[in-house]
């Protein structure tokens, strides 16, 4: 059964890597939902989240796949309900639609920040899950978006190990 | 090259041109301690790089310059990675300010053989070459061992510096030998104690860990029956009481059959190829698995493992040896020599004393195992003769057996041959070749001549793509689409190149020519025509069961 995953993988920065991991979804004509990419808590490690809609048989291979690479750390894989995870969206609209009533209340009700107004334009961030991030810009959307822009997961698993814990292994074999 | 002497290489596989000429310049300076060898083709140059790494246990080296140069080696990694051969391919390429601007002989080698590689890595700073080479090295020998290439751009290679070699011994994010789980060694032992009719599975592994001293000493205390895939072949002796056999499509019966009877199944350093196991819904079902590979991503990938055992196949099975119960198992290994029996009377005697009167393949065959004892280097090239050398040449020696397994490349037998050869001056190696794969890499004959390669290339000549058409004839209805080919004259060939070259077509004729082929000195070709239509049985069937095979 096909259910979505959250691959972390963290890596050495080096170029090519990035590159290394996505062939290896490509070649089992697996299409990568979103993927986002950071250096992460420890300086030069370099964390990827990558979310498929795959069955847990294929997570395991492609998985171990990512980990058989050289510059490759560690990757894990976790379901949903194992991770916290966020996306951040971006919405441009025009100015005269926020200051000419209607979009204000929207952007209260939700709970969005208001990053930059413009005399032509405003730019509305919003962090959420992405049927939050949809809702808003459904709403936004009957006075016109100019431009819309979701970032892709980050998530984090809720399991205690850190990823210090994982290098000191690595260093220590 | 300092790198290269420090490595301790001694024979280079290569090609120059405009992006790698720097490098070139200074291998002139290096005459005296490196033998580099002038091949033909670039896509030469790495299968010889393999045969001398498959051969020798070494790592094999190959140059090559950029753009074609480079895109000419892919084939070639693409068959070292899938067949876990160490080599190292240095490529040119333009200089780093040209980098992404279609200049001339300009490709994105990494990008393109980033899948094909195990590592590879682009160079811009002189500085950064040596570090580069060190890991290079490391990876491609340590763990699984794979081809690495190494793509420096021609400011690079021009530039000075000061030279400091360390070779690489370690990398964070890459553990190549695990630390063996005492627990599944255990379970293992405990399996294989309770086993009535274990059976023991061996690959290539064996020879990359070096285990073959090892896996005799499991052998004879366990009592196990060992079968091998195609590129494990001679890493158990095929005269040994307890070697049942070669697996995999046109492997053995025995072997295959039983393979869907036995309770245990012990599977050390291969890897499930789907050629070994078939339909692997109805695969070793009745049994428990025990796999034991270095390379994580294998276990559970095909057949799932009942006991999983990352480790290296050396470290594991002296574990094993040490605790496995000494058992015999007479009545079970009966049973493999009944099947044996009936395919030496449905198939073999029949194919090594043919009763038709054009030669057979496997009779050519049998005698040059004869005559070498098992103990010549045989490499093949990719179809029908392939399978009937697997199958008929008992390999007796070390590393002696060489072809390409998982990617099946036409073109692979005469250049790793050569390079066979030059990691082994001692050993007799005998190409045996087929008239379509020949044909691929035949330009190779110009490195045979300029380097006075001493290799023994036996064309067995069907005047058809031999494989092929039997899979037209069994399963396309006999529609012989585009694979009888028309051959130039061998012999002649072989003689523009000085090449010694004699063609036989009467069974009468074939004991003096292999004498011939095997006393001459330096490289010779013997062309063997042989019956057009033979087919090679018995067969595992695409989608059939290993337990399936069938005999005609």
């Amino acid at each position: 059964m096909e259910t979505v995953f959250n691959i972390s993988v963290f890596t050495e920065n080096s170029i090519g890597i990035l590159n290394r991991i996505t062939i290896i979804f490509t070649r089992r004509h697996l299409n990568i939902e979103s993927i986002t990419a950071s250096e992460s808590e420890v300086k030069g490690v370099y964390r990827y989240t990558i979310v498929v809609k795959t069955n847990l048989d294929q997570v395991k291979k492609v998985v171990a796949q990512i980990e058989k690479q050289v510059e490759v750390l560690k990757a894990f894989f976790h379901t949903d309900d194992q991770v916290v995870h966020q996306e951040i969206a971006l919405y441009k609209i025009t100015t005269e639609s926020f200051v000419n009533g209607g979009t204000e209340h929207i952007v209260r009700n939700h709970h969005a920040r208001i990053l930059t107004v413009d005399k032509e334009f405003t730019i509305i961030e919003k962090t959420g899950q992405p049927e939050e991030l949809q809702d808003l810009f459904n709403e936004l959307d009957q006075y016109g978006v100019l431009e819309f822009v979701r970032s892709g997961r980050v998530a984090i698993s809720k399991p205690m190990k850190t990823l210090e814990t994982y290098l000191k292994e690595l260093e220590a074999e | 090259m300092h790198c290269l002497q420090i490595e301790k290489v001694d024979t280079i596989f290569g090609y120059p041109g405009g992006a790698i000429m720097p490098i070139y310049d200074a291998l002139y300076d290096f005459k005296d301690t490196i033998n580099h060898i002038l091949v033909r083709h670039e896509q030469g140059g790495i299968h010889a790089a393999q045969g001398y790494a498959r051969t020798s246990g070494k790592v094999g080296v190959c140059f090559a310059t950029s753009g074609p140069g480079a895109t000419n080696l892919i084939t070639g990694l693409a068959d070292a990675m899938i067949d876990s051969t160490p080599v190292v391919c240095v490529t040119g390429q333009v200089a780093s300010h040209l980098l992404g601007t279609d200049a001339f002989q300009e490709t994105d080698v990494i990008g393109i053989s980033m899948p094909v590689t195990k590592w590879n890595i682009q160079v811009t700073k002189a500085a950064d070459i040596p570090d580069a080479m060190a890991k290079a090295f490391y990876i491609a020998r340590s763990g699984r061992p794979g081809p690495v290439l190494v793509d420096i751009t021609k400011d690079a290679q021009f530039g000075m510096m000061d030279f400091e070699y360390k070779p690489c011994d370690k990398i964070r994010s890459y553990v190549p030998t695990p630390n063996i789980d005492l627990a599944r060694i255990n379970e293992s032992v405990e399996l294989l104690n309770a086993a009535q009719k274990p059976l023991m599975l061996i690959g290539q592994g064996i020879f990359l860990s070096n285990a073959e001293q090892e896996l005799m000493l499991f052998a004879e205390k366990s009592g196990i029956p060992i079968a091998s895939t195609l590129l494990g072949l001679g890493a158990f002796p095929a005269d040994h009481s307890l070697y049942v056999g070669y697996l995999g499509m046109h492997g053995n019966y025995a072997p295959n059959v039983l393979t869907n009877d036995c309770d245990v199944l012990l599977a050390v350093g291969m890897r499930f190829d789907d050629r070994v196991t078939g339909d692997v819904s109805r695969y070793a079902k009745q049994a428990k698995v025990i796999h034991i590979d270095i390379d994580k991503a294998e276990l559970n990938k095909i057949i799932p493992a009942d006991i999983a055992v990352h480790a290296d196949a050396k470290e594991a099975l002296t574990m094993l040896t040490e605790l496995v119960n000494p058992k015999q198992y007479a009545h079970w290994l009966q049973q493999f020599r009944d099947l044996e029996a009936v395919e030496k009377s449905e198939v073999v005697n029949e194919a090594i004393h043919p009763l038709s009167d054009q030669l057979k393949m496997a009779e050519v065959v049998n005698l040059l195992s004869e005559k070498t004892n098992g103990k010549a280097i045989v490499v093949t090239d990719v179809g029908q003769h392939q399978m009937i050398t697997s199958r008929y040449y008992k390999y007796k020696g070390q590393r002696n057996n060489v072809t390409s397994g998982g990617l099946g490349t036409m073109g692979f037998g005469l250049p790793a041959a050569i390079g066979a050869k030059l990691g082994n001056p001692e050993q007799t190696v005998v190409a045996i070749i087929g008239d379509g794969g020949f044909q691929m890499t035949i330009q190779e004959l110009g490195t045979i001549l300029q380097s006075q390669v001493d290799v023994k290339i036996m064309i067995l000549n069907n005047n058809f793509l031999g494989m092929v058409r039997q899979w037209q004839q069994l399963f396309f209805d006999r529609r012989y689409s585009f694979t009888e080919i028309v051959n130039p004259n061998f012999t002649a060939i072989a003689k523009g190149y000085s090449i010694e070259a004699i063609k036989i077509t009467e069974r009468g004729e074939l004991d003096q020519a292999l004498d011939n082929m095997l006393n001459s000195k330096g490289a010779f070709l013997l062309e063997v025509v042989v019956e057009q239509e033979e087919n090679v049985f018995p067969m595992v069937e695409t989608g059939a069961s290993v337990s399936e095979m069938r005999l005609k």
